[in-house]
């Protein structure tokens, strides 16, 4: 085989798990350390830097990272990353000192960002330190976009969101709120340099079945009604509630339904329950909180007696599988009644493009979606360009803050009349952690612990109140045992052929068995099977040296190395070394906060 | 960083017929200088014991003094084990072999705890044939010390301050053949294909089973003009045989060209593939093994491989027609068994 080319730092960005599943790639391992040296300041602003809300992330974020997460697959569970971020969220002291400076001399450009939530939020903390002025315009009296509207206070509360919203908006960005954009012409026409949509998928799927409209005043919308209870429209809800949807807005939705009044309140999905989408911690919190949910019933009718919501029907369904394919066959059983007072529909969102004039050039493709360039979510109109749910429909808060990172580059770029297709390279770092015999500047003596449970509020009292947070955080005791649980991925093995002697030593002394000195194979598949426990983890890189002396390769299976550094401290030559890997994706700028 | 070593294993580790997985049958972290030849043969050690299906806590590991003989801290933490005064571990393997005879005996010792302070005990538990598995870990030198030659150093071998050995070097496998010894193999702690299957040969083997190991020592005697180093052993190294262990259950097949392939039947049924690399000597004949040997020498050659094996080997329990229970599982009744029979011996020897 060919040896590995690990002068590319892709090779070792892959490497750090965490990191490389993190849509805006946060260093995760070098926050977690320095949350266990008590740096929470520091491990605040090395994600503010990658992730812009640390503190909203910290509590909210759909974790990509943790399935990645190499404990995982070494022990059981992964390191609680999304909730260690939410420690130094909690712990961090004054940061005011470590943000960028805005310029008050400004470089001249125009900048207009519609809709005020994360995505374009991203944007504008991108752009403002490089001397643009910005517009922002939101329908809603105050920024955040649907961190405000839909996620219930009760999972984020409002100053968390309003410290981090507003660190942004007081880099002087001008702010047009209560202001609903209809027309992107009109937009254009004020001489903007560029403009970015971040408008998200702001519109709530229907479900039109009988009876539908027979008491439209107690069958609700979720996200509108979420909205509705987030800017205090609504303030109560019947005490048998039924909520239709298997995703996080379902969730969102009974959980909030349980605060405001709601007793009887269940959960019905269409699939099986294993396959809903919400995401497995969410539906374990609103399992918590009494709420039941019923999987296999397809919603048939609702049923209204004199302009009065009784309840709804279901069809009795099973899963069938064809090739792989899922299919929702009916029981035969009857119908099913479920008495309801009031019923909230979280089947899903869509976008919602109306205000953009389709003789602009901004082409949609056949879903009514813009038609985007990859990489720089450039529309087909030069100057306009997307981010966040509005480019590729509802995600998350974490891929609409790594897209805006990407079109704030674009933009910087386009604004400078560049090409912005020639995307600024990640800044990277590899330099060796070793400090003398038996001292690295890490610490490799992570915690044989299983994973800490974050605490929650009593249940009796997060019912009463829609704003009380349930989760109450990591203590700094439970903190740094959770963060010793990290294993260090982004501390790389790197190997140097011409000094290795082939005494076998790291190889006896791994305590995975990720080491095996071998003879060359021209394939890889089968030189994965000839190492001492066989790589059939293909999702994981292996690293194959170049020939040695004796005619054998080296080849490290990355899948299971827990970064102990025993290969490198039994290397009587130093032909293995610890090496600190640093990755920062490029900001707008080439511009490193920290 | 502190040198410590994680309790976390490959999470697909296979296990063995006796339900353990290699983790089992290693020890805590070695504290010998990092690319010791040494820790290599522990892990050889481990394999072997792993894949023989050893219980460990069937096994005695016994030692000496040296680097060598730390080594029984660096593998099989739940087997049974002895660290000897310098040189002693012959006796001491002699003695406890003797008293519990149920128990698999590895002894492993380096070149000056056996043939400098340990010499007179090595050569009566070879001639003895005790039954146990020795293995010299031969580097050439006092290691533990800082290096002085050893008696084992090759006459001409320059040491890493420069200096000259004028002496002859004890060729401990010779001796061993000399003496008696019914299982002798010389390898290199850098070929673990070769080594593994050595050493499960040996803890099968009813009788004194030799196995020297040359195993550089990094910091002593790894220089170049030392003929114990680990590039001088890789250019100077003979294979005269291969070996398969085979369990007793398979069978394996394959031959290699230009051997000549015997199988060997050992004591507990396994059986040994003896793959002959050389045409002109012959396994089971001393005098022709002896003279392999002293050849090579003439051709600064190293034999590696099985180099003699007596199929008819009678370990020291049979030659001492002694009880076959563990002394500790006699009870009082078999030990004292009574005036009558004493008077009855009495009378036999009269
Ligand atoms: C109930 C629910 C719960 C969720 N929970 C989580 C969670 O826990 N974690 C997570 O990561 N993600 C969660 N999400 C998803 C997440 O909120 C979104 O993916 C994310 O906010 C998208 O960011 P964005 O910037 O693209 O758009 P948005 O946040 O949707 O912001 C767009 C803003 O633009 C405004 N707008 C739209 N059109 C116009 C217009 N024409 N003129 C002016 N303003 C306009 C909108 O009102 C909105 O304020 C949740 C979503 C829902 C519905
Ligand atoms: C009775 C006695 N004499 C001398 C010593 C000093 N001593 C300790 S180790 C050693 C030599 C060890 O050499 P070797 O057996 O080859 O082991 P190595 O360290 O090379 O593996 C000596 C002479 C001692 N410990 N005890
Ligand atoms: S162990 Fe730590 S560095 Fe490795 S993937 Fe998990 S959180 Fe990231
Ligand atoms: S750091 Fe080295 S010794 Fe530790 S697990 Fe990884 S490869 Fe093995
Ligand atoms: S001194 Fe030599 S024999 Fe002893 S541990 Fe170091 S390398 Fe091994
Ligand atoms: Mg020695």
């Amino acid at each position: 085989m060919n040896p590995t080319n690990y002068h590319d730092p892709e090779y070792y960005h892959k490497v750090v798990d965490c990191q490389y599943a993190c849509p805006a790639h946060t260093p995760v391992p070098q926050y977690i350390r320095l949350i266990a040296a008590g740096k929470y300041t520091e491990a605040y602003m090395i994600n503010w830097e990658s992730n812009v809300f640390p503190g909203v992330l910290g509590r909210t974020c759909d974790r990509p990272c943790e399935p990645a997460c190499r404990r995982g697959r070494v022990e059981e569970e992964p390191v609680a990353i999304c909730r260690l971020k939410r420690v130094a969220a909690d712990f961090k002291g004054e940061i005011s000192h470590l943000l960028p400076e805005i310029p008050e001399i400004k470089n001249g450009k125009k900048i207009a960002l519609i809709g005020g939530g994360p995505a374009s939020l991203t944007v504008a903390r991108d752009l403002a330190p490089l001397g643009y002025e910005i517009h922002l315009y939101d329908n809603h009296n105050k920024g955040g976009g649907m961190m405000r509207s839909q996620i219930p206070a009760f999972r984020l509360p409002a100053e968390v969101l309003d410290q981090e919203v507003n660190t942004i908006l007081d880099m002087g960005i001008h702010t047009h709120f209560n202001t609903y954009v209809t027309s992107l012409a009109s937009v254009l026409d004020k001489g903007y340099d560029a403009v970015f949509i971040g408008t998200g998928a702001p519109r709530g799927k229907n479900l039109e079945l009988p009876g539908r409209y027979d008491a439209a005043k107690n069958i609700h919308i979720g996200i509108e009604w979420l909205a509705n209870v987030a800017f205090e429209h609504i303030h109560s809800i019947g005490k048998r509630v039924i909520v239709l949807g298997g995703g996080n807005t379902a969730m969102d939705c009974c959980r909030t339904s349980r605060r405001l009044g709601g007793e009887d309140v269940k959960v019905v999905v269409r699939s099986p329950f294993n396959e809903m989408k919400a995401s497995p911690w969410e539906i374990e919190d609103a399992m918590h909180e009494d709420i039941p949910i019923t999987d296999n019933h397809v919603p048939k009718s609702f049923v209204v007696e004199n302009g009065q919501l009784k309840g709804m029907y279901f069809e009795k369904v099973k899963p069938e599988y064809v090739d792989g394919k899922r299919k929702l066959v009916s029981t035969g059983e009857p119908d099913v009644f479920f008495p309801a007072d009031d019923v909230i529909i979280a089947i899903g969102q869509e976008n919602k493009f109306e205000w953009i004039e389709r003789s602009l050039g901004v082409e949609f493709d056949q879903w009514e979606m813009p038609v985007l360039q990859k990489d720089t979510f450039a529309s087909t109109l030069p100057g306009v360009f997307f981010g966040g749910d509005a480019a590729l429909g509802p995600k998350n808060v974490i891929t609409a803050v790594a897209q805006g990172h990407q079109a704030a580059i674009s933009i910087d770029l386009y604004c400078k009349g560049e090409d912005i297709t020639k995307r600024p390279p990640a800044d990277t770092k590899l330099f060796s952690t070793k400090m003398g015999i038996h001292e690295w500047s890490y610490d490799n003596d992570i915690a044989n612990d299983h994973r800490f449970i974050v605490p929650q509020e009593a249940k009796e009292l997060t019912l009463k109140d829609r704003k009380k947070e349930v989760e109450l955080g990591f203590d700094l005791k439970t903190a740094f045992k959770e963060a010793q649980r990290c294993l260090n991925c982004d501390v790389q093995t790197v190997f140097t052929e011409n000094k290795c002697i082939e005494c076998d030593a790291c190889m006896d002394i791994c305590p995975t068995n990720c080491i095996t000195f071998t003879t060359d194979e021209e394939e890889e598949d089968v030189l994965r099977m000839k190492l001492l426990v066989p790589a059939i983890n293909k999702t994981q890189d292996i690293l194959v040296s170049d020939v040695l002396k004796t005619g054998k390769v080296m080849v490290k299976d990355e899948d299971m190395c827990l970064h102990c550094g025993l290969c490198a401290e039994r290397c009587p030559t130093a032909a293995w070394d610890m090496k600190q890997f640093l990755y920062n994706t490029a900001k707008a700028g080439h511009f490193c906060y920290v | 960083m502190s040198y410590i070593k994680p309790k976390f294993a490959h999470p697909r580790l296979p296990k063995n017929e006796v339900g353990y997985t290699k983790k089992y049958y290693e020890g805590v972290i070695s504290t010998l200088c990092a690319g010791c030849g040494h820790d290599s043969i522990s892990a050889a050690i481990v394999e072997a014991c792993f894949e023989l299906n050893v219980e460990p806590h069937r096994v005695a590991k016994l030692s000496g003094i040296g680097c060598s003989s730390k080594t029984p801290a660096y593998y099989l933490s739940n087997s049974h084990g002895f660290n000897s005064v310098h040189g002693r571990m012959p006796s001491v393997a002699t003695g406890a072999n003797l008293a519990n005879r149920s128990l698999i005996y590895l002894g492993v010792s380096g070149d000056g705890d056996t043939a400098s302070i340990g010499m007179g005990q090595f050569v009566h538990a070879v001639r003895r044939n005790v039954n146990m598995t020795y293995i010299v870990m031969n580097n050439g030198c006092y290691g533990l010390t800082k290096g002085q030659d050893s008696a084992t150093a090759d006459y001409g071998s320059v040491s890493k301050s420069g200096h000259v050995n004028t002496y002859e070097g004890i060729d401990l496998c010779a001796l061993a053949i000399q003496l008696g010894a019914t299982y002798v193999a010389q390898s290199f702690s850098g070929d673990k294909q070769q080594l593994i299957p050595l050493i499960k040969g040996a803890l099968s083997h009813s009788g004194f089973s030799l196995i020297n190991v040359v195993s550089p020592c990094v910091t002593f005697n790894n220089n170049p003009g030392s003929t114990k180093s680990y590039d001088y052993v890789r250019e100077h190294n003979e294979a005269v045989s291969k070996v398969d262990f085979v369990p007793v259950k398979e069978e394996i097949t394959v031959s290699y060209d230009h051997s000549v392939v015997t199988p060997i039947e050992m004591h507990d049924g396994t059986q040994i593939n003896f793959h002959k690399l050389s045409p002109v000597w012959d396994p089971e004949n001393k005098i022709s093994v002896l003279s392999a040997l002293m050849f090579a020498k003439e051709k600064h050659e190293m034999l590696t491989g099985l180099l003699y094996f007596d199929k008819n080997s009678k370990e020291l329990h049979e030659l001492l027609h002694t009880t076959d229970t563990p002394l500790h599982q006699l009870s009082e009744k078999e030990l004292i068994p009574g005036l009558e029979v004493l008077e009855k011996f009495n009378e036999s020897m009269r």
